[in-house]
């Protein structure tokens, strides 16, 4: 199949940024889209040109480190598929493609497709663990965790933290992400003793980064494991309860 | 990694729990939702009040004599109504303020914005006109209230009754379409915002989560299904 594809190409972080046009010409419709990129490129570096620079690594849909906005949509047209795993098959002969970096004011753009997506680090810095001694391995089930508990925490564990809710929000909001890695803690009996603390302080440097939460799903829909937005109302009700207990402490 | 504190942050014990909730965006969102769950308390109070237009004339001007006699004599007259408007004034400022405060840093959020044609899955059309749908309400309760609590703009004569009043604008077509047009886009701002309200206060719960946009749209369709007919009963003469 043969492609046009307007690819947004920046040299760096201040540099102004263009779209440019490419013809992706015999793309087989197994190729995944990085393979169909990994196509162009080698295209252009045959004729002496700069590839297109875009992220990625495990190409297996487990690693969140892909993640391009296609055609207006965050990792593409297919539900709970992140970048690697979109298939050509999706779009038909003739399509042309509008492909842009993730954009949101903690997302810079470090070139081309590229961005910096360190502010989800700074997020994560704030509370996204539990301290525990240091040590032999507590016994297995020392701690008993009810099934429902435990599926709860593993759905906001699945967060491969790709970024793709802070792309698709209109506001450019983190609350997706945030409230899965606060979650997956707060649900736990080993995340309870730091948890209005973690709550306090990842929501605190969540809202340095990125917007607010106006409730519309986009993230929900994008996300590439489905993560619902549940938590972020979770997120919010521990939110209430750690601001009245800080203040009780302070 | 720096030594933890296994209590939340220490904070001054001075300032107050709900000043402490509103300095982040999350806690204006709470603010965002009560002063909702007021408006909604209040258009829905408002609505079947109205309904005693389709009684007679007698009837609307006891309720609305009534209203101004809430209370009394425990309140003085009027009392109580005044005092339900200045919440309402209040819940309105701390609404606009705090909605106008997010959007500001959602705009910061986003310096560039996306250069192709977003396609949007799950964010609906009331969800990203609500600032629209809300100035247009804020606009027509400035004219609604000019019409009928203060009288500057209502065609009806002097000394004339509340029901008179209501009559005489809704006569006038034009009135009766911005009436129709403001319900509408408060109709959207309902849909969307009586859902999200429950995000935003921390109501989450799997048993009654399907319930919340059910909730939105029987909300939404019985108080603008009830204002609606207003003018329109005005205008085919039901009412006169």
């Amino acid at each position: 199949m043969n492609l046009t594809l307007r690819v947004w190409r920046q040299a760096g972080p201040d540099a102004p940024g263009r779209f440019e046009t490419y013809e992706a010409k015999g793309i087989s419709e197994d190729s995944s889209f990085l393979e169909m990129l990994d196509t162009v490129n080698e295209e252009l570096v045959a004729e002496g040109e700069e590839p297109i620079e875009f992220m990625h690594d495990c190409r297996e849909g487990i690693c969140g480190t892909c993640g391009l906005m296609i055609n207006g949509r965050a990792h593409g047209p297919e539900l709970g598929t992140a970048t690697c795993q979109l298939h050509m098959r999706t779009y038909s002969d003739g399509d042309e493609l509008v492909i842009e970096p993730f954009r949101a004011a903690g997302f810079p753009i470090i070139k081309d497709l590229v961005v910096g997506r360190s502010a989800f680090d700074r997020i994560i810095e704030a509370g996204g663990y539990v301290t525990v001694d240091t040590g032999s391995a507590p016994d297995a089930n020392l701690t008993p965790v009810p099934k429902e508990t435990a599926d709860l925490a593993m759905d906001a564990a699945a967060c491969i933290g790709c970024g793709a809710c802070v792309a698709a929000c209109p506001n450019g909001a983190a609350q997706l992400f945030t409230s899965a890695k606060i979650s997956q803690l707060n649900v736990l009996p080993q995340g309870q003793p730091e948890r209005y603390q973690r709550t306090l302080g990842m929501v605190e440097v969540m809202e340095e980064h990125f917007g607010s939460c106006t409730n519309m799903g986009e993230c929900e829909a994008a996300c590439p494991k489905g993560i619902s937005i549940d938590f972020i109302a979770m997120m919010n009700k521990d939110y209430r309860k750690a601001t009245f207990a800080g203040r009780k402490a302070g | 990694m720096t030594t933890m504190q296994t209590t939340a942050p220490a904070r001054s014990s001075r300032t107050p729990f709900l000043v402490e909730l509103y300095r982040s965006a999350l806690g204006k969102k709470y603010v965002m939702a009560i002063t909702g769950l007021i408006f909604m308390g209040y258009v829905l109070a408002h609505m079947l009040g109205n309904l005693k237009l389709y009684q007679g004339a007698e009837e609307f001007n006891t309720y609305a004599d009534f209203l101004r006699r809430l209370l009394y004599p425990i309140m003085p007259e009027s009392a109580t109504l005044n005092l339900m408007r200045v919440v309402l004034v209040i819940a309105l400022v701390l609404h606009v303020v705090a909605a106008a405060q997010l959007t500001a840093m959602n705009r910061k959020a986003r310096p560039e914005r996306y250069r192709s044609k977003r396609d949007f899955v799950a964010a609906d059309f009331a969800a990203r006109t609500m600032r629209w749908t809300g100035v247009i309400v804020l606009l027509f309760v400035i004219y609604h209230l000019a019409d009928f609590t203060w009288g500057w703009v209502n065609p009806a004569p002097e000394g004339a009754s509340i029901y008179e009043r209501v009559v005489a604008s809704f006569q006038v077509p034009a009135i009766s379409a911005f009436y129709l047009v403001a319900n509408l886009a408060l109709g959207v701002h309902l849909y969307h915002g009586v859902w999200s309200l429950f995000q935003s206060m921390g109501w989450v719960s799997r048993r009654f989560n399907h319930w919340r946009r059910m909730l939105a749209v029987g909300f939404t369709v019985v108080v603008i299904g009830g204002n609606l007919s207003f003018p329109i009963a005005v205008l085919t003469g039901i009412i006169d």
